[in-house]
Formats: C-alpha cells, sequence, structure tokens
C-alpha cells in the first residue's frame, strides 16, 4: 500500500482545507516541494529485454539500485537507456515490486539466484509478500540445511587432521568419527558388540531355566547361572567405564560433554551395577536396587551412537514435541470425558466393572485405541452407546496428529541430518534489519507531518505519547498545571521559531505502514526499524534513512521531524534523561537540544516536556 | 421479544439446513449467505478533454492523478469503508471514520454511496484552484450535514467532536470532554453575525473573510498536487 498512501496523501492534505474556519490560529507553513513534477518513461534494457517504467515509479523507493542514482553507473549514453547484463526472468520480478510495492517469489525459480538477483538490486528479502514469504522461508531453510550438513560433512570428519594436533584431539576424532582410523573402527566395533551382549544377558536372565537338581520350581538362569551373568555384567561395565572415561578426557569441552544426551545414558547405564556393589544385601534396599536394574535397559540406547536412523528418530519426536503435546492433551480430555461419562452409565449395573472414574480410565484408553482388551465391558444400552462413540472418537483423535509427526519424519530423513541439529538452526533474520523506504521519504514525511500539524493548530492540542500523557495526567491530578501553563506557553511560542517537534511516535508508525508494503502488523514494523547509528545527511543513506525517518530541516521555520522513538528509552545524550518526575520544563531541553540540529541527528526520543 | 423469537427462528432453520447438509453428505459448506456480491462494478470516467474543461487542472495533472487512483481503486469507484481506511491510515493516533464519513458525504455529489473519479476531480479542482470564494461554499457544504443550507449547533457539534477524534486519546494539554464545546461556541461566536443560531452562507462566508488567519491558510494548500 505504499503507493496508495501516497497516492492519496494530496487528497488528505487538499480535504484539510475544511478545518481551516474551526483553527483558532493559523497553519503552519507547508513544506516546500521542490522536486519537479513531470514524469518521464524510463528505459531499462535487461540483457535484450527492454523494461519502460515511469521515473516516479522507481523513485518510489530510494534505497534500491534503481531508487537511487547508483543507476547512472549502468547508464549507456548512445541508446540512453540504462543496461543491465542480468536475468530478465527475475528482472520482471523486481520491476513488479516497484510498481505494486509487493515482492513475490516465482516457484520455478531457484532460491540461491533469486536471492542474488535481490542482493544486486538492493532489495531485503524481508519484503517480500506475505502470499509468497511462506514458500520462500522453506526454501530458503532448506538450502541452508543443505549447504550446512555440506559443509559440515566436508570439513568435520574426512579431512585429515593437522599435524600438530594433541593426542586428546585424536582421541575425541576417533570417537566421534569411526572411520578415521583403524584402531577407532575396531574400538566402535566392540564397544557395539557388548552392548548388544548386555543387553542380551538383561533379557536372558529372565528366562526361565530348568530348575537344578533338589527343585521343583523353574528357575530364571540369572539366578541359575549368577555368576557368569554376574561376570558378564561386569566385563560390559568396566568397558563401559573405560569408554565413557575415555570420551570424558577427550572432549574439548567437558561441562557441555557431561550434559549431552548420549552421556547422560551411559551413566545411566553403569550407574546400576556400582550402586549395586555399593550397597548391602539388605532386604530394605533390595528392592530399590531391583528397581535399579531396570536402567540397565537404557543400554540399549547407547546404540543410537553406532545408528543414524535411530537419532533421526529421535529428533523426529523432539521437534514434534508439540504435536505429540497435542496428541496427549486431546487424549486426555477425551479419557476424562469418556471414562466420566461410562462411568455413570454403568454405575446402575451390580457387579459392575467400573468401580469408579479412574477405573474407568483404563476401559477408555483401551477402546480408544482400539485394543479392545475385553476385561472391562459396558452392560447397560448406554454404556454400549457411548462406548461406541468412544471407540470412534479415538480412532479420530489418534489418527489426527500423526501425518504431521510422518511427514516431518520423512522431511528430516529424506535431508539427512546429523543429531546435532542445533547447530544448523540459524537465524533467519538478522538482527537490527533494514527496511526499504518509500519513495521520496523525505518529501511525503513531510507532508504527512504538516498535515498532522494543521490538525493540531486547528484542535489546539499536540499529539503526544503515552507515556508523556500519563505523566501529564498524574501531574495535573497534583495540581501543577495552572503554574506551568504560563510558562509552556511562552516556550511554545519560543519554540515555534525552530523545530518545536514532539516525537510523533504514531506518525512514523504510519510511515511505516507505507514503508514495510507487505506486513500489516506494527510489531514487525517496528522490528524492521530499529537502527542504532546516528546519519549524517546529504548522504544517500541518511536522505533515505534506512530504518530511520529521521530528518532535520532546521533550514525552514517550520521543522518536520519524524523520529523513531525506540521502545526502551534511551539516554543517549547527557541532558536528555527519562523524565521521571514531573515538574522539570524539558521543554527547554528539547528546544534547546534540538536547536543545535545542523544536520546530524540520532534517534532518540525527543519527548514532550512533562508539565 | 419480537427479535428474539426471529432470531430463534432463524437458528432453528440453520440447524435444520445444517443436518440436511450433513446427512446428504455434500461437505463443502453452502457459501450462498456469505458470498460476496460479485459485481464488477467498473467506472469510466469522462474523456480528458471534458474532465480538463470543467476543472482547473492541466491534462497532464489530470493525467498523473487518474493513474493513482485507478491503481488504488481499479473498479473505478471509492466506497465509504475505502476512504475510511485510507483516512485512517493518515491519522493512526484516533479515530478518523466520523469525519470521514462527513467528507465522503461532501465528496459523494451524487449520493449514490460511492466516489467517481470525476467527484474526486472535482472537489480537488475546488479545494486547490477555486477560488476564495468557492473554497469557502466547498467548507459550507461540508459542515451543513444534512445539506439544508444552515449550520447549526448541533451540525458543528458533530463536525469539531469527529475532528477532536482524529486526534487520539494521548494530546497535550489533555483532551476535555467540553473542548469541542467550547470549541464550537467561539465559532458561533465569530460566524453567526445576527445570532439566530445558525449560520448560512452569507454569514460564513462573510465572517471567513474578515479573519486574516484564515485567509492566509486558504492560500497554503495550493501547490499540494
Amino acid at each position: 500500500m505504499a503507493a496508495g498512501v501516497a497516492t492519496w496523501l494530496p487528497f488528505a492534505r487538499a480535504a484539510a482545507v475544511g478545518w481551516l474556519p474551526l483553527a483558532k490560529k493559523s497553519m503552519p507553513k507547508p513544506p516546500s516541494d521542490n522536486k519537479s513534477r513531470n514524469d518521464e518513461i524510463l528505459i531499462v534494457n535487461v540483457s535484450g529485454q527492454r523494461f519502460q517504467t515511469w521515473k516516479n515509479t522507481l523513485d518510489r523507493y530510494p534505497d534500491t539500485l534503481l531508487g537511487s542514482s547508483e543507476k547512472e553507473f549502468f547508464y549507456n549514453e548512445e541508446t540512453q537507456e540504462y543496461f543491465f547484463d542480468r536475468d530478465p526472468e527475475m528482472f520482471r520480478h523486481i520491476l513488479n515490486f516497484y510498481r505494486t510495492g509487493k515482492l513475490h517469489y516465482p516457484r520455478h525459480e531457484c532460491i540461491q539466484a533469486f536471492d542474488e538477483e535481490l542482493a544486486f538490486y538492493g532489495i531485503i528479502p524481508e519484503i517480500i509478500g506475505d502470499c509468497c514469504m511462506e514458500e520462500y522461508r522453506d526454501r530458503k531453510k532448506e538450502n541452508l540445511e543443505r549447504l550446512a550438513e555440506d559443509t559440515e560433512a566436508e570439513m568435520s570428519t574426512d579431512a585429515p587432521l593437522p599435524p600438530d594436533s594433541t593426542s586428546r584431539e585424536r582421541l575425541w576424532r576417533a570417537f566421534e568419527n569411526p572411520h578415521t582410523s583403524t584402531m577407532a573402527l575396531v574400538f566402535y566395533y566392540v564397544t557395539g558388540f557388548f552392548i548388544a551382549v548386555s543387553v542380551i544377558a538383561n533379557v536372558v536372565e529372565t528366562v526361565p531355566c530348568r530348575p537344578p537338581k533338589g527343585r521343583v520350581k523353574d528357575l530364571p538362569c540369572g539366578e541359575k547361572y549368577s555368576l557368569a551373568f554376574f561376570c558378564m555384567d561386569t566385563a560390559c561395565v568396566m568397558i563401559f567405564t573405560f569408554e565413557y572415561l575415555m570420551r570424558l578426557f577427550a572432549a574439548p569441552s567437558r561441562c557441555k560433554f557431561m550434559r549431552s544426551v548420549m552421556s547422560i545414558i551411559d551413566v545411566v547405564a553403569i550407574m546400576p551395577y556400582y550402586i549395586g556393589l555399593v550397597m548391602p544385601e539388605n532386604e530394605d534396599v533390595s528392592g530399590a536396587f531391583v528397581t535399579l536394574r531396570v536402567f540397565r535397559v537404557f543400554r540399549i540406547f547407547k546404540f543410537s551412537r553406532h545408528s543414524q536412523g535411530l537419532r533421526i528418530l529421535g529428533y523426529t519426536l523432539k521437534s514434534c514435541a508439540s504435536e505429540l503435546g497435542f496428541l496427549l492433551f486431546s487424549l486426555t480430555m477425551a479419557i476424562i470425558i469418556f471414562a466420566t461419562v461410562m462411568f455413570y452409565a454403568e454405575k446402575g449395573t451390580k457387579e459392575t466393572n467400573f468401580t469408579s472414574i479412574p477405573a474407568a480410565f483404563w476401559y477408555t484408553i483401551v477402546t480408544m485405541t482400539t485394543l479392545g482388551y475385553g476385561d472391562m465391558v459396558p452392560n447397560t444400552i448406554a454404556g454400549k452407546i457411548f462406548g461406541s462413540i468412544c471407540s470412534l472418537s479415538g480412532v479420530l483423535v489418534i489418527a489426527l496428529p500423526v501425518p504431521v509427526i510422518v511427514s516431518n519424519f520423512s522431511r528430516i530423513y529424506h535431508q539427512n541430518q546429523r543429531a546435532d541439529k542445533r547447530k544448523a538452526q540459524q537465524q533467519d533474520r538478522h538482527s537490527g534489519s533494514q527496511a526499504l523506504c518509500v519513495r521520496n521519504r523525505s518529501s511525503f514525511e513531510q507532508q504527512h507531518h504538516h498535515l498532522l500539524h494543521c490538525l493540531e493548530k486547528t484542535t489546539n492540542h499536540e499529539f503526544t505519547d503515552e507515556h508523556t500523557y500519563s505523566e501529564v495526567c498524574m501531574a495535573e491530578s497534583v495540581g501543577y498545571r495552572t503554574s506551568r501553563s504560563t510558562s509552556i506557553s511562552s516556550h511554545q511560542g519560543l519554540s515555534t521559531s525552530c523545530c518545536p517537534r514532539r516525537a510523533k511516535r504514531r506518525a512514523i508508525r504510519l510511515a511505516n505502514s507505507t514503508v514495510s508494503v507487505s506486513r500489516g502488523s506494527v510489531q514487525e514494523l517496528d522490528t524492521l526499524h530499529i537502527q542504532k547509528s546516528s546519519i549524517v545527511p546529504q548522504s544517500r543513506s541518511s536522505l533515505n534513512a534506512r530504518t530511520q525517518d529521521l530528518k532535520l530541516n532546521c533550514d525552514d521555520t517550520d521543522f518536520t521531524a519524524a523520529i523513531i522513538s525506540i521502545p526502551t528509552p534511551p539516554a543517549n545524550t547527557p541532558d536528555e534523561s527519562l523524565p521521571s518526575s514531573p515538574g522539570i520544563p524539558s521543554i527547554l531541553r528539547n528546544s534547546r537540544q534540538l536547536g543545535d540540529c545542523s544536520g546530524s541527528f540520532t534517534h532518540e526520543t525527543v519527548k514532550i516536556s512533562s508539565l | 421479544m419480537s427479535g428474539c423469537t426471529r432470531r430463534c427462528k432463524l437458528g432453528v432453520v440453520m440447524f435444520a439446513r445444517s443436518v440436511h447438509r450433513l446427512v446428504t453428505g455434500t461437505l463443502n459448506k453452502d457459501k450462498a449467505e456469505d458470498e460476496l456480491e460479485m459485481t464488477v462494478v467498473c467506472h469510466r470516467p469522462e474523456g480528458l478533454e471534458q474532465l480538463e474543461a470543467q476543472t482547473k487542472f492541466t491534462k497532464r495533472e489530470l493525467q498523473i492523478l487518474y493513474r493513482g487512483f485507478k491503481n488504488e481503486c481499479p473498479s473505478g469507484l471509492v466506497n465509504e469503508d475505502t476512504f475510511k481506511q485510507i483516512y485512517a491510515q493518515f491519522f493512526p493516533h484516533g479515530d478518523a471514520s466520523t469525519y470521514a464519513h462527513y467528507l465522503f458525504n461532501a465528496f459523494d455529489s451524487g449520493q449514490n454511496g460511492s466516489v467517481k473519479f470525476e467527484d474526486f476531480v472535482m472537489a480537488l479542482s475546488i479545494l486547490l484552484r477555486g477560488s476564495i470564494r468557492e473554497k469557502l461554499r466547498w467548507t459550507f457544504n461540508l459542515y451543513d450535514l444534512n445539506k439544508d443550507g444552515y449550520i447549526n449547533k448541533e451540525e458543528m457539534t458533530d463536525i469539531v467532536r469527529a475532528i477532536y477524534d482524529m486526534m487520539g486519546k494521548y494530546t497535550y494539554p489533555v483532551l476535555r470532554d467540553e473542548a469541542p464545546r467550547q470549541h464550537v461556541d467561539a465559532f458561533f461566536q465569530k460566524m453567526d453575525k445576527n445570532k439566530d443560531g445558525v449560520v448560512t452562507l452569507d454569514e460564513f462566508i462573510a465572517s471567513c473573510q474578515e479573519d486574516d488567519n484564515i485567509m492566509q491558510s486558504l492560500q497554503l494548500f495550493e501547490n499540494v498536487i
């Protein structure tokens, strides 16, 4: 809507004639409009394809190549046209951006080529319209991940180590990538073998063996051959402990290593053994000890170091955490509802299984997951009806989030990601990215400001911001008003001579809304518009004030400055501090500060004085 | 009570309809109710020469104006909602919709709910290139909400209130409730010569011509286009 708002501005200003009879004071002078009104057609020749457009269209975005004087470098005197040796197909989209204010991303184009064109023409990708932004982001992310993976693959693993690496580095390298040396490979397979042995031993331990002579009952093998199993367990744990200590020694950052998931699994896998060694054979604690033995099964997770698929699965589950959470939540809701209903439906039956609502939970879960064990069955008609509704809805509730998880998994799997994705996630936006400016931003701003100024004069009130307003309200309630009003008016008289401008925060919001053409929300605009540098005018970047609309024009009696106020009140200048207490006429400060506006400006909030 | 029963009946009808849809298995919703009127109303302005004759703009200016207008409203008509939106963008602090409504009525000379390019350009011609008298007459027309040739206090209060609404909440000094009324009283004091409680066109023009401030300000907006 950038072009649109600029189009309507003259009409809005003309309509300001309607305020004139009401105004008690005279209107401020309008900003002088120096730019020539005649419109000429420019010819832009891109690799032979000629595009023609109005000069004004290109001037809308002075921050880009085509909108600024940079295009003069490409001007061809003989043919009187601007020649660019670039892709004409892409240029079409670029030119459409100038015409409509919306940048579209063509789906069939390569994302990198598109990015390069944008960079050449000086357009930042954040301007892409909402219709195409999703696609653009996805493609970009995909591309970046692929690139990151490629660089990671090529640089980390197979490159030979620098010769002067310490043994510790070599050891770590051997652990992380077993294919580097034969020793590492051997170790890798040995540990894998022992993990398998340990897991199988845990399983076989509980299988009933034939009882020894003299007993009738079947014994689990673990008790029959307890010594053998104990020896095997010891051997495995020793290997695991050795491996863990080696890794700990070799890790470049021990703290980080100790916090990582794999090391925690390692610790959990070997701790039960040591605890069992330490603990006495006591009847009381042996129950707890038995529980600890359960943790030995976690050794199976150690396989994830050996298997990439497992890591991908784990990563998928982590990345689908929200979908899983939703599934869990909706299931819980449904379970509670149906359990309650079934309980009350079956309450009348004698000797019913549905003894309480928690007891009915089991029935509900079994029914919704379509297991149907049959240990709890409703008898009443109402119970049967609700039970059938329960099973039907269970199918639906479970089926809904599953495809999301599946598609996530397949996407990740196909991209062949590594386990530590955290490194590969990059930021989409830079911090403090900048927005493009609308055409002739300075003149548009000036005129818009003049319009707002006229409204102020008509109503004899000024625009302020929320903060000052609340201060004023507080001050008024205390009753300072009368004493200060005289000083205020005198200061106003003083300040009309030069730059009495207040922080027109909201006015900036409008300008911002025209700037970021595709974004409607103001928060986005605010994020686009934060930049922390003071700019000297008379250079193109300042006049087009990338993220700022600051422009001090103290030659005119009427100073219009659009100052972006950063949400956190900065205190860059010594005399500009946040007026926390009313009473100090910071108008004085303001006018003084603005008095030396010989062209340089900073962009703090220039606050209207409080009373 | 009748409204309640009517709504209940409507609700029952809608429910029966949706049950019917459920039974017959049509998945896509019946969009008849909320389908937008796909009226492709397109308006083309009269020729360039006629417009040039009727207004005080040159051909070139009319071309530039029309190009911008057509870009924004390809159908050639501006309706009141668009108008309000546009105005709201210029005055984000407060609520510009009431004033935009009055302004729309002033622009819409044919009173048919939409502003065509000719209306737009005629009004701009008066406002920017017209004589003092014409501008003041246009302003009088804006203030005279019911177009009866007189401005009474209520109309004036409405307009002034609408203007004050555009300022928004955060103003300095704090906006009081009686500020619009005081403003209207001051205005009537000045304009109503014969103190009969209404301002006629002649009184209005005469009073404005006496005021230097207003005369000066009227010259300001000439170079907007």
